[in-house]
């Protein structure tokens, strides 16, 4: 079966059983590998994908799902050639260690910093709390999201 | 990569009852894919012989407001419940449960219906549903049915649905005076299956003592249940301490759970009893 779907911008037609994972389209039928599989059971987040805008896993996805969606992985961040700023923000803060976690770790971050909520760190907490990191204690990757949010409301950088 | 079962994603519902009569092997009615995913890929049991995609039947959303019962199709998600204008005013304690499951990631994908359906005895909506004597609506080419939640669990994983239905909604009672509360003890606030969770309601009388009291649990049993002695313990008392305390001795010998993986016996009847008393100490103001 011929399935359609948007990838980072790009229209893209898979054909492959509509019972595949996302995870598996995405790195396996379209050598997408930034995704990465941690736990295969929606535990750890770091296959985090925005479908649709919504932040999701794609080892929890089939593929049938995402059929007429719109996904955006990590490769699409910096698409406009360079860092976008949630990326710039992971760099200056040191947000990564092994990067395992950090491409979920940047989908989960860009969807909080959609959703225009203020950035607590409460609410940076909650927003990653699907996505596990074993190296940082996550409190620097707390600190690129709330950077990112304060430079995208104009306001003055409180903790960089 | 993981099995890949055949699937049918149809486009109405009239479309998924006709496949669920076809006469073919059983379907596996697969909603926002947060067990049936995590089944195939752990392989935990036999894989289904074919799935039918049920996401795109638009006709199994929606949150409204139907007379005295708020309707909720069973492909609503967590995320819709916990920003529903209607579920915050209405039924509060169901967003705080919502908002208690998995996190963003789950709660963008997993539904109530699948919820249901899955019927693991540590759901975390279940509770709620059997507290506030929700009514669970199957359909099927025969029609539709509605069974109460009380009934719709009627073993280990096994519910009231046959093959050939679908959960289509909830419709949940709403009275004026009725209060629910609801807590949910695991590992981590995020992402954890719970070792207890609870549902507690009550109507307040013009006494200020409490009736038609329903206490609901998960994870302490084959499935969700209600522990029906401790309600009676509690019904017509005022919310003090000696009720409180009959109330965890009643919930203490009603219950029998179990030793797994995720705690012991003797934690679940513990916390279990706390969180009870802690409940009915914050309504009592001591």
């Amino acid at each position: 079966m011929t399935y359609r779907l948007t990838v980072n911008g790009v229209a893209a037609e898979v054909e492959a059983p509509g019972m595949r994972r996302l995870l598996d389209v995405l790195r396996e039928d379209l050598g997408l590998t930034g995704t990465k599989e941690g736990c295969g059971e929606g535990e750890c987040g770091a296959c985090s994908v925005l479908l649709d805008g919504a932040v999701v896993d794609a080892c929890l996805v089939p593929l049938c799902q995402a059929d007429g969606g719109a996904v955006e992985t990590v490769e699409g961040l910096g698409m406009g050639g360079g860092l976008n700023a949630l990326q710039a923000a992971f760099l200056e803060t040191g947000g990564a260690q092994c990067g395992i976690c950090t491409p979920g770790m940047l989908i989960a971050g860009e969807a909080f910093l959609a959703s225009g909520a203020a950035p607590t760190e409460a609410a940076v907490r909650e927003a990653i709390a699907g996505n596990l990191c074993r190296c940082t204690g996550y409190t620097k990757i707390i600190d690129a999201i709330v950077l990112a949010a304060e430079r995208q409301a104009g306001q003055p950088e409180s903790r960089a | 990569m993981p099995f890949e079962p055949p699937v049918e994603s149809p486009a109405s519902l009239t479309d998924a009852y006709r496949l669920l009569t076809d006469g073919g092997a059983a379907w596996r009615p697969v909603a926002g894919g947060t067990d049936l995913l995590v089944q195939i890929t752990g392989e935990l049991g036999p894989p289904p012989d074919r799935v039918l995609n049920i996401w795109g039947l638009d006709e199994l959303r929606g949150i409204n407001l139907e007379g005295d019962e708020l309707v909720i199709g069973a492909l609503t998600t967590y995320t819709e419940l916990r920003t529903s204008a209607l579920v915050g005013e209405l039924v509060p304690a169901l967003a705080a449960a919502s908002a208690t499951i998995g996190a963003a990631q789950i709660q963008n994908r997993g539904t109530i219906g699948g919820n249901l359906a899955n019927a693991s005895p540590a759901g975390d909506t279940l509770p709620i549903w059997l507290a506030t004597d929700t009514r669970v609506v199957l359909g099927s080419a025969a029609g539709e049915r509605s069974v109460p939640a009380t009934e719709f669990f009627t073993g280990y994983r096994e519910t009231a649905r046959r093959d050939d239905e679908l959960v289509l909604r909830v419709r949940v009672p709403l009275l004026p005076r009725r209060h629910v509360r609801f807590r949910k003890v695991g590992t981590r606030r995020a992402q954890a299956i719970s070792k207890v969770v609870m549902a507690l309601s009550w109507l307040t009388g013009a006494d200020g003592a409490w009736y038609d009291t329903r206490l609901a649990l998960g994870s302490v049993a084959a499935t969700p249940v209600r522990a029906r002695v401790t309600e009676a313990a509690l019904d017509g008392n005022h919310p003090v301490a000696v009720s409180a305390d009959a109330a965890v001795a009643a919930l203490e010998s009603e219950i029998t759970p179990i030793d797994d993986v995720r705690s012991t016996a003797e934690y679940r009847k513990l916390v279990a009893g706390r969180v009870l008393h802690r409940l009915i100490r914050e309504e009592g103001g001591w």
